[in-house]
């Protein structure tokens, strides 16, 4: 029996953990944040766990003696953990704080393929891929010669694997792909492309920065090399993602940036590296912001990534049925099975920019242009679209609002 | 629905008074809004005297990027290109009759960006173009 999402006491509880959602977004007209993909909005306990840090723990970390800097220590050490259990990754070790997935996809493109890619070495991305997994790998290609091809996007939205088949016969050294599009809401079938990689020999890096936040994702299921993700989409604050690195990689990548704390030893002219996970973390860290991820983790986990996933599953099927009455339009990606809760929109001809400025008079947040996916619109031969996407917080009142309002945009532009 | 998408506005976008190409032209230009791939591409003709005589403009972008972009070319018929280098951001917004966040006004004087680009006759569009 599949998991069940929230009945609605628990819902209305729920709500009521967000403060932003009491806010009016014009006078008399209340928020819908459906623009969730972008960035999440933040649980009380979160916003409490950074402000109680630094109303009274504030200090350094990792050097000092003093008893705020043990506490601000072990609270940000505590938070590793917390990622560490909530992605099950073998060891804290393997859990590199960055300041976002974009940050950790570069932390991977700087030092591993700077370490292991010659000229003329193949890395396979995806056509649907996001700014962050394409732009490092083309800064890669033109600084050493590294090849980029790319698993095609069917019509449906779909990665086609049988293309990518035939493509793993040119034995590339990475695979590097998100677990789910920001755009389409596809959720790729991620394990199987992993393990498709290895058997070509291949490295894998999974984007799970939609993924991580919506759905159970398990690094030992998944078998991912690595996995980049970031708190701000997550309930967590921004400032602050996640690198997870299987234990031997690590170890054996040259540094990222160099600094303090990312080393065991300093002379003028040489230095040693620290150990994991700290040899990629070189400088003071965003401490507030790990405490507030080991939060919006807590969170999470407390209310069960299961159920989420059963909510936001049911939300959204919801919501393609609903915006499939609005006449003149039409939804990009996969059925509802295939995807999560992110639903990309044209609306007759009207463009995305117009479609989100009405809507926010209306008190609903969407977001309007290509996402950070040029390539994936170019691919539907679009120039933009209006997302709308869904988390935990929102419910079918927010996405009937969005239908009706949609309704009345259509009418203004007849 | 709202006072931002003035009746003027949803008219102009609709119906174009001044969408299309010149050809022959004294002056073309075209740019586009990275932000959103609005594009827009001006064509003037000018007569001995340096008076904008006829004026179209083709592309593709938002209500208002193309409400204001029909406006600005309308108001500036019969303007010298003197006058036309004067143009600033105030006064499309006093076209539009709007007010505009950061994000928008983009949108709105990408037309006038153009317009003065072409006429100055330079190599690319600047956002210097269009400060007040």
């Amino acid at each position: 029996m599949a998991t069940s999402s929230f009945n609605p006491g628990e819902l209305a509880n729920l709500l009521k953990d967000f403060p932003i959602l009491s806010r009016e977004v014009h006078p008399g007209v209340s928020l819908a944040y459906l623009d969730s993909a972008a960035t999440s909005q933040k649980p009380a306990s979160v916003i409490d766990a950074m402000d109680e840090y630094y109303r009274r723990t504030n200090a350094n970390i990792h050097r000092g003696i003093h008893m705020l800097a043990e506490e601000a220590t072990a609270k940000y050490e505590d938070a590793r953990q917390k990622v560490a259990r909530f992605i099950n990754a073998h060891s804290e070790r393997e859990i590199i704080f960055t300041r976002n997935t974009t940050e950790a996809i570069n932390l991977v493109a700087y030092t591993w393929a700077r370490a292991n890619l010659k000229n003329g070495d193949l890395v396979i991305l995806t056509e649907m891929e996001h700014h962050s997994n394409l732009v490092p790998w083309q800064i890669l290609a033109s600084e050493r010669g590294i090849r980029l091809e790319f698993i095609p996007v069917t019509d449906e939205g779909l990665l086609d694997l049988d293309a990518y088949q035939q493509l793993l016969a040119q034995e590339p050294r990475l695979v590097s792909f998100m677990h789910m599009s920001n755009v389409l809401g596809t959720i790729n079938p991620a394990s199987e492309i992993v393990r498709m990689a290895h058997a070509a020999g291949a490295v894998a890096l999974v984007d799970g920065a939609q993924s991580v936040p919506h759905f159970p994702v398990d690094v030992q299921d998944l078998d991912a090399d690595f996995l980049a993700f970031s708190a701000h989409k997550m309930l967590g604050p921004t400032g602050i993602g996640v690198l997870y690195g299987k234990e031997a990689l690590l170890n054996a990548m040259p540094p990222f940036l160099g600094g303090g704390d990312m080393i065991k030893k300093v002379m003028l002219r040489s230095f040693s590296a620290n150990s994991l996970p700290h040899k990629f973390e070189a400088g003071t860290p965003a401490i507030a912001e790990g405490i507030g991820l080991g939060a919006a983790v807590d969170y999470l986990t407390h209310t069960g990534m299961d159920r989420i996933a059963a909510y936001e599953h049911e939300l959204t099927s919801y919501a393609l049925d609903r915006l499939s009455e609005v006449s003149g339009l039409t939804v990009i990606g996969p059925r509802a099975e295939l995807r999560g809760g992110v639903a990309a929109f044209t609306l007759a001809d009207i463009h995305p920019h117009d479609v989100a400025q009405l809507l926010d008079r209306e008190g609903l947040a969407v977001r309007a242009g290509h996402h950070c996916a040029m390539p994936l619109h170019q691919r539907f031969d679009l120039p933009a679209t209006t997302r709308a996407s869904f988390y935990l917080y929102n419910t079918r009142a927010d996405i009937d609002r969005l239908a009706s309002a949609l309704e009345r945009v259509k009418k203004l532009f007849g | 629905m709202d006072d931002l998408y003035r009746e003027i506005i949803i008219e102009r976008y609709k119906d174009p008074l001044y969408r299309g190409e010149l050809n022959p032209h004294d002056i073309t230009f075209e740019d586009e809004n990275p932000l959103c791939g609005d594009h827009i591409r001006i064509d003037l003709r000018v007569d001995e005297h340096g008076t904008v005589t006829e004026a179209a403009f083709s592309g593709h972008g938002c209500a208002i990027s193309q409400a204001s972009a029909d406006l600005l070319l309308e108001s500036v018929i019969g303007k010298s290109l003197d006058e036309v280098r004067g143009l600033g951001k105030q006064d499309i917004l006093d076209l539009l009759g709007i007010e505009l966040g950061p994000v928008r006004l983009k949108c709105a004087l990408l037309s006038l960006k153009v317009l003065k680009a072409g006429v100055y006759g330079m190599g690319e569009a600047s956002d210097d173009l269009v400060e007040d």
